[in-house]
């Protein structure tokens, strides 16, 4: 069986969880990669939790279920965390990357989670670079950091094509995020 | 020389239809298949695709517009999913009963009620009777591929028959994963400008859409019969240029690691990825088992099913749909009749499943051929089995 | 309004579903939790308001509750944190805090 990495992204509908995947997969399979994302759909709402799948592998992939035990969580708003259960199957040497203010060990503490958590405020890094809280594409360098899967340059190629006028300020959410995003094992 | 790009597969549909150079695109949009309506207007309105894009009121109108087009001799492509199929129903057996070669993308979804957005296959088998060509895809590559190859299959003098292409909703539609582009001019070698003969026109006055007496009415209705059956052979001569052309080479059952294989699981659509990786793990651990992938729909391929399944004891079917009361689900009871003159035939096992979207996870394939496999020893009174339902169901009986 | 606990999934077999997935509890769709939507919740400043009721009136959601000694308080099963009543509020009396802090 190929070895397949699998990320789940908890966002909300509005906020570019989709986008964020699909940049990433888009990454990944124009290094050489295979790659797949996709959301797990509910009737769509503004704000409402949303849940994207991510694959990646050396090899082509047939799986096309929804992921259960992810290698890595990624949470685009922290509010998500008393809501939803993010770490739901998520692997012993799974990963978890959050945007928020707080630093990892006080989210390990607050939450007692068992595995390697990464933070990133990531909202603020938004606010300050595209003046918006949309955390997407900080999230992508924040995941980035943390799984070392896909080069950051290769996401740069990804947002200037997708973001046109609107890349510089996306390229440098990504970056920062990436810069700061801190881990506690 | 193709390119290596990241496409969602409705992206990667509206690619195609764009090389194609269709001259009308109407169509409704509804989830699952928004994506490609909303991609194709797009295409449109910046100029990449020159066409006329008709934003229609309903799935009904969308059909028809094409059959208007498609009588002038236009190229006409329409997509819809589910509800939308059913509402243009009536329209959908007109088009092959006029012998118009539209294409049209289904996004297969779970028809209500209850309402439902998500895959299943109840809206493509509500249409199996149409007289449509029809074929399934399992990935995206496939879905691009299909889509062009629909229109050179359709518009062929010797066919003209409209084509259906399924993607399941979601699963498939909205996955993005890399596929290979070809260039235009490899797709304008493989598809010719459409050439309707019997065109509505001034210069050459046809009629079309007349009644059909008692007196007649059956005999044009054989005429299409014939007809479908008999595009067997443009579709797989379509298939080899295709392959011959793009380098990837389809027909219409495709075995997988079925050699010397005892029992054999029969899918439809892009679940059979997912069924595949079973079929390795149990074939790494010696078990004969192998994976029918059944692609061509409509003509049934009944010569290169019966083939691909000779040796086997064992043929498990899963079926994406209820057909109510019936002899159980649709692609398993067409299994059965299939083999039911044959000397030797192996037991067939039905199963029922991944209904509205339900996941249909590996484990969940592998319960499906160890369970199939302990029925064909055991036998059972019950006509199909449905994986994941929730409390013990009897009584579907044949 | 909310203490109902509801069933999930696993727990409902066939057998359980009515005919055509007809519901037979009238309103229930206020068991629906979408609290979960909010990133900012609406505190109330008693010491400000005045009990003109223009929270409750604004509302899209009908999540401001009118409480017995007239002041409004909001119900965090439903609110989604919109922000309209702290607009809205003449005495400026509500204030939207972040979730995270708490």
């Amino acid at each position: 069986m190929e070895k397949i990495l699998e990320v789940r992204w908890h966002g909300r509908g509005g906020l570019g969880a989709v986008t964020s995947a699909e940049l990433v997969a888009r990454a990944a399979a124009h290094e050489g990669k295979y790659a797949q994302s996709f959301p797990s759909f509910g009737p769509e709402r503004r704000g409402a939790p949303v849940v994207v799948f991510l694959r990646i592998s050396d090899e082509f992939i047939r799986t096309r279920t929804n992921i259960y035990e992810p290698d890595f969580v990624v949470i685009l708003d922290p509010r998500l965390l008393r809501v939803v259960n993010v770490t739901a199957g998520l692997k012993e040497s799974g990963k978890i990357v959050v945007n928020s203010r707080k630093l990892p060990q006080q989210l390990k503490s607050d939450f007692g989670f068992k595995w390697p958590v990464a933070s990133v405020d990531a909202t603020k890094i938004a606010r300050e670079t595209i003046k918006l809280p949309i955390t997407n594409t900080a999230m992508i360098g924040a995941f980035l950091k943390v799984a070392e899967v896909v080069r950051l340059d290769s996401l740069i190629g990804e947002l200037k094509e997708r973001f046109e006028a609107r890349a510089e300020a996306n390229i440098q959410a990504m970056k920062r995020a990436y810069n700061e995003t801190m881990i506690k094992e | 020389m193709s390119k290596r790009v990241v496409l969602e597969a409705s992206h990667a549909v509206a690619e195609a239809v764009k090389m194609a150079n269709v001259d009308v695109v109407a169509a409704y949009p509804i989830t699952p298949q928004t994506h490609i309506p909303e991609r194709l207007a797009e295409m449109v309105a910046n100029g990449e695709l020159e066409a006329a894009y008709i934003p229609v009121e309903s799935e009904h109108s969308a059909m028809s517009t094409c059959l208007g087009a498609a009588s002038v001799g236009s190229r006409a492509f329409t997509t819809t999913a589910g509800q939308g199929l059913e509402l243009m129903h009536e329209a959908v057996y007109i088009a092959s009963s006029m012998r118009y070669p539209i294409v049209m993308v289904v996004c297969n979804r779970a028809l209500s009620a209850p309402i439902s957005v998500w895959a299943d296959h109840s809206d493509v088998m509500a249409v199996r009777d149409t007289g449509w060509i029809q074929v399934f895809c399992q990935n995206n590559q496939e879905a691009f591929d299909m889509t062009l190859w629909a229109f050179r299959v359709g518009e062929d003098p010797k066919v003209l028959i409209p084509v259906m292409v399924n993607l399941d909703g979601f699963t498939l539609s909205h996955v993005t994963e890399p596929l290979f582009l070809p260039e235009q001019s490899e797709v304008d070698r493989f598809l010719p400008p459409f050439k309707y003969q019997l065109a509505l026109h001034p210069d050459k006055p046809t009629t079309h859409g007349a009644f059909g007496m008692p007196e007649i009415y059956t005999e044009v209705k054989v005429g299409q019969e014939v007809a479908l059956r008999k595009s067997k052979g443009a579709i797989l001569q379509g298939w080899k240029e295709f392959g011959d052309i793009f380098g990837r080479y389809y027909s219409p059952v495709e075995p997988y690691r079925a050699k010397g294989a005892k029992t054999l699981l029969l899918t439809m659509g892009s679940l059979g990825e997912t069924a595949k990786m079973v079929i390795d793990e149990k074939r790494d651990k010696g078990e004969a088992v192998g994976l029918i992938n059944l692609r061509l729909w409509r003509p049934f391929p009944f010569e290169e099913f019966r083939q691909a399944v000779k040796d086997a004891d064992v043929v498990i079917v899963f079926d994406r749909c209820i057909s109510f009361g019936g002899p159980g689900g649709p692609v398993c009871s067409e299994v059965r009749s299939a083999l039911y003159d044959q000397e030797k035939k192996p037991n067939v096992i039905g199963f029922v499943g991944a209904l509205g979207g339900r996941d249909m996870t590996a484990k969940d394939f592998e319960y499906v051929i160890d369970r199939g496999i302990d029925v064909a020893k055991t036998g059972t009174p019950e006509l199909f089995e449905t994986v994941g339902v929730r409390g013990k169901v009897s009584g579907i009986r044949g | 309004m909310a203490e109902k606990k509801l069933k999930t999934a696993e727990e409902v077999t066939w057998k359980d579903m009515e005919g055509g997935n007809v519901i037979t509890e009238p309103g229930n769709a206020s068991l629906r939790r979408t609290g979960d939507w909010r990133t900012e919740r609406p505190t109330v400043d008693r010491g400000a308001c005045n009990k003109c009721g223009l929270c409750w009136l604004y509302c899209p959601d009908g999540a401001m509750k009118a409480l017995e000694d007239g002041y409004y308080e909001p119900d965090l099963y439903h609110c989604k944190g919109c922000g309209i009543c702290s607009q809205v509020c003449a005495r400026k009396a509500i204030t939207m805090i972040d979730e995270e802090e708490l």
